[in-house]
């Protein structure tokens, strides 16, 4: 039918702007200023500022990743159980702060943390002692937990409303009891979105430079911070391209590990 | 004889390395219903797709009324189609779906809205302009594929399966309804179906496809009495197909027992296939007829009884109205009329070309 | 008492989600500029907002790229789609698997990547390089939401069409557009967001010169947040809250809408 020769500008438009890009980052980071070979620029994670840098960025995405995976699985029940009509609004409510400017979400939580801050002048008021975490990483932490979670709530929830309600009562049906039922059906059966939802948070809270250099102050640098500094104020491409590659590994071993539970691929379509 | 309407010569397809059709050669005559019939992945709906200008074949040709047409595009050929699951647009209501094929041929509004109420009336859907696609049952929706296929007055009509979908008494009731459209509207109809009663009920010319080959063509009648081979006879209906052997001509040895029958011309002590449908079996008091067997099964079906009769090492379907319980000893035999004498194939390459056809 | 503890997680969850915007939306009308002391009521940073040029012309580049992005991307996505799904098993992956790179891969390496690419071919960063990241990274969310609207389109309807006289082109527009609108509406919509939203990209491909709002709220919130972007936040969530509501007004639609995005 030769309609085939329709996809054709997109796989031109991918392979000029995707994958030839991707090669540039490949060729930088594994060449030094002169253009020879070297694994200088890929060593250079080894240094301990960069190292501390990588490993302080792992914690905190790990952690928020968790503490997102804890807050969203039950607010995904919640939202399945509601009835149809009332349990669409509401997910709607639930993803409607996402639409807002990142950079603008970002900066709310500057403004309620800060020392001066609404969050200590409400409890100023109440005569309650002030919180100080502006600046801190644990103020990091909360940016992307608030920033990412709707990524979270997301997949799980768009998991769980499929499993049918006979799936429910026919494990009912067999023996299960509550519980029984949420941790032999219910939950293996939204692992892909519980993966989908991993990723989706993991990957962008271990990249960011962002949430760090707006509630960190400067004070916490994240190997995001590291990397965009190459580029911006250093000019080291090479380095920056190096560092780079050694995310790009992180990432790929994540996708690796979820990669098995993720067979059919339904949570990665959100 | 007219000349044929449509010939397919030497028509081939592959898919992926398989070989779907093979210098395949039919003829449809004006006016006729001829029904495709065959067990999924035999061709039919291939053939019909060809037909229908939906693929193109790799090698041969396809004649409309002696003009090739092989590449013609389907939007310019002068047939229409029914298809599987419908296909209707859903985005549009009962009247715009059968408007789709007059508007884009620029019919007039006057014309369009008289052939659409007469399409319905047709289909016994008169009033049902204003529906939705969605609010319409199965059967509702086959009526109106079938109404926006004959509004554009095709001169063949193709229906792929058209009555898969539905369940059996709506299916019947469909069958007596094709029929009676066919014969209003007068024009010719090819029908893809892997039901073989559908096919013997509304059927001219029945043409029996397995694995990309023509086993046998012919009326009904012709199918279902005389199958040419093994197949056939396996898929149209039920039968008993027996390794026998031809002593000589109106002589054939079943289980060792001699069988007159009325088929010549195949030797002398041939290895042969017989055929014998289960209601052609009759069944005797023990001590009666030529084969002895003792029946070991037995199920009422409604007119009539099928039972599994165990003789000469070979379970044995029959039918009868008579019931013989389980355990009971009977005799067999068979009227020389109903034995069908089938030459067996040399390899399994012929059996799937059907060496007899 | 379940349904009581339900309800709290829920209300919990929106103080979470909502406080920040709420706080925004307050400051945004405080008369005075620090966030600590409220001083009366007043509109002034949002005359400040719509005075400023940098915010105003920001703001422009902002909805251009947008909308020219998602025009864009939503073609090349749609028309994609269409060639993929006739692709054999093979070819189809390996396309797929590409459509995936920018999604799984960290926007900041992506950022980089493109850089580096405009630079080494010698097109210097500005509004064109700009426009030329926000498709490439919207495309692949375009194919996500039109692609199963296009294996659910039955072959068939198409085929029907063309049996009834339509010229390939006619059964396009006239049957299998129909069936995939929503998909192309939520995959447009999905990119005007998405290019409405992105900093990282544009950070590394803008260039000196060219801000949109993203950038520009970036390289001030780092000097000092100034009372005016207060105004600007309560704008921008008013207008995505109008714009949403308006595109889910369809029966129906917002449910469509939230299981694809």
């Amino acid at each position: 039918m030769g309609k085939k020769s329709l996809a054709a500008p997109y796989i031109v438009w991918m392979a000029g702007f995707i994958v030839i890009p991707l090669l540039f980052v490949f060729y930088y980071g594994l060449t030094d200023k002169s253009g020879a070979f070297t694994l200088e620029n890929l060593a250079a994670i080894a240094s301990p500022e960069k190292v501390s840098a990588l490993l302080r960025s792992l914690k905190l995405s790990v952690l928020s990743t968790a503490i997102c995976l804890l807050l969203a699985y039950p607010l995904a029940m919640i939202l399945k159980g509601l009835h149809v009509k009332k349990g669409s609004f509401v997910v709607f409510l639930f993803i409607l702060p996402m639409w807002m400017n990142f950079l603008l979400r970002t900066m709310a939580w500057q403004t309620l943390l800060d020392r001066n801050g609404v969050i200590n002048n409400v409890l100023a008021f109440f005569h309650l002692p002030g919180i100080n975490i502006i600046n801190t990483q644990a103020a990091i932490v909360f940016g992307m937990v608030y920033n990412f979670l709707p990524f979270m709530v997301l997949p799980i929830y768009n998991v769980l409303i499929k499993i049918g309600d006979d799936t429910v009562e026919a494990a009912r049906d067999l023996g299960a009891d509550g519980v029984q039922t949420f941790f032999r059906v219910i939950f293996p059966l939204s692992m892909p979105g519980i993966v989908s939802g991993i990723t989706m948070v993991f990957v962008p809270a271990l990249t960011t430079f962002v949430i760090s250099d707006l509630l960190g102050g400067g004070m916490v640098l994240l190997i995001g911070n590291v990397i965009e500094q190459e580029f911006t104020f250093t000019a080291n491409w090479n380095l920056g391209s190096g560092l780079s590659l050694v995310l790009m590994v992180f990432i790929l071993i994540s996708m690796v590990l979820f990669a098995k539970y993720d067979k059919d691929g339904e949570g990665a379509a959100v | 004889m007219n000349a044929p309407l449509i010939r397919l010569d030497k028509v081939s397809k592959t898919f992926d390395g398989t070989m779907v059709l093979d210098e395949l050669e039919l003829s449809i005559k004006e006016n006729e219903f001829m029904t495709l019939l065959g067990p999924s992945g035999c061709g039919k709906t291939t053939t019909l797709r060809i037909i229908g200008g939906f693929e193109k074949p790799d090698t041969g040709r396809v004649y409309f009324e002696g003009t090739d047409i092989t590449d013609l595009a389907p939007n310019k050929r002068q047939l229409n189609t029914v298809f599987q699951k419908y296909a209707l647009f859903s985005h549009m209501n009962i009247a715009e779906n059968i408007a789709f094929g007059l508007k884009i041929k620029g019919k007039t509004k006057s014309y369009i809205h008289d052939k659409i109420k007469y399409a319905l009336k047709l289909v016994n859907l008169d009033g049902y302009e204003r529906r939705s696609v969605t609010s319409l049952s199965g059967g509702q929706q086959q009526r109106i594929a079938i109404a926006r296929a004959i509004v554009n007055e095709p001169r063949v009509l193709l229906l792929d399966e058209p009555l898969g979908a539905l369940d059996l008494k709506l299916r019947q009731d469909m069958q007596y309804e094709l029929i009676r459209l066919k014969n209003e509207l007068g024009i010719t109809f090819i029908y893809v179906t892997h039901d073989q009663e559908e096919a013997l009920t509304m059927s001219d010319t029945i043409v029996v496809m397995n694995q990309g080959y023509i086993q046998q063509m012919g009326t009904p009648e012709d199918i279902y009495n005389e199958p040419e081979n093994a197949f056939v006879a396996d898929f149209i209906g039920d039968s008993n197909i027996i390794d026998s052997l031809m002593i000589e001509d109106k002589l054939v040895e079943i289980f060792g027992v001699k069988f007159p029958c009325v088929d010549t011309g195949f030797g002398r002590n041939q290895p042969v296939d017989v055929v014998i449908r289960p209601e052609d079996v009759e069944l005797h008091p023990e001590g009666e007829g030529r084969l002895p067997g003792v029946v070991s099964h037995i199920i009422f079906k409604g007119v009539h009884y099928e039972m599994e009769v165990m003789a000469g090492g070979f379970e044995w379907l029959v039918h009868s109205t008579v019931c013989h319980p389980v355990g009971a000893k009977v005799g067999i035999d068979v009227d020389p009329f109903n034995i069908q004498i089938m030459k067996k194939p040399e390899s399994e390459d012929e059996e799937a070309v059907g060496v007899n056809g | 008492m379940i349904k009581f503890i339900k309800r709290f997680y829920l209300v919990i969850m929106f103080v979470f989600l909502y406080a920040p915007i709420a706080a925004l939306m307050v400051l945004s009308f405080n008369s005075s500029k620090y966030m600590s002391r409220w001083d009366g009521f007043s509109l002034k940073w949002y005359e400040a907002m719509f005075s400023s040029e940098l915010i105003m012309s920001a703001l422009k580049t902002t909805l251009i790229i947008a909308l020219l992005s998602a025009v864009i991307s939503t073609i090349i996505g749609t028309a994609a789609c269409i060639g993929i799904s006739r692709m054999k098993r093979k070819p189809r992956a390996i396309v797929m698997g590409l459509n995936n790179i920018p999604m799984v891969n960290a926007e900041i390496v992506t950022g980089i990547s493109l850089m580096l690419c405009f630079i080494a071919f010698g097109i210097s960063l500005g509004f064109g390089t700009i426009l030329i990241s926000h498709i490439t990274f919207c495309i692949p969310y375009v194919i996500l939401s039109v692609m199963p609207k296009i294996k659910q389109t039955e072959q068939s309807t198409y085929e029907a069409a063309l049996d009834l006289g339509a010229s390939p082109v006619q059964a396009f527009f006239k049957v299998v557009f129909p069936d995939i609108r929503p998909g192309v509406l939520s995959g447009f919509l999905m990119a005007f967001t998405m290019s409405l939203d992105d900093f990282i990209i544009t950070h590394f491909t803008k260039g000196a010169g060219v801000n949109t709002l993203s950038t520009l709220i970036y390289s001030e919130v780092r000097k000092g947040i100034k009372p005016s972007l207060y105004a600007l936040s309560t704008i921008m969530f008013l207008a995505v809250l109008i714009l949403l509501v308006i595109a889910n007004l369809p029966k129906g639609k917002n449910r469509e809408l939230v299981k694809e995005n």
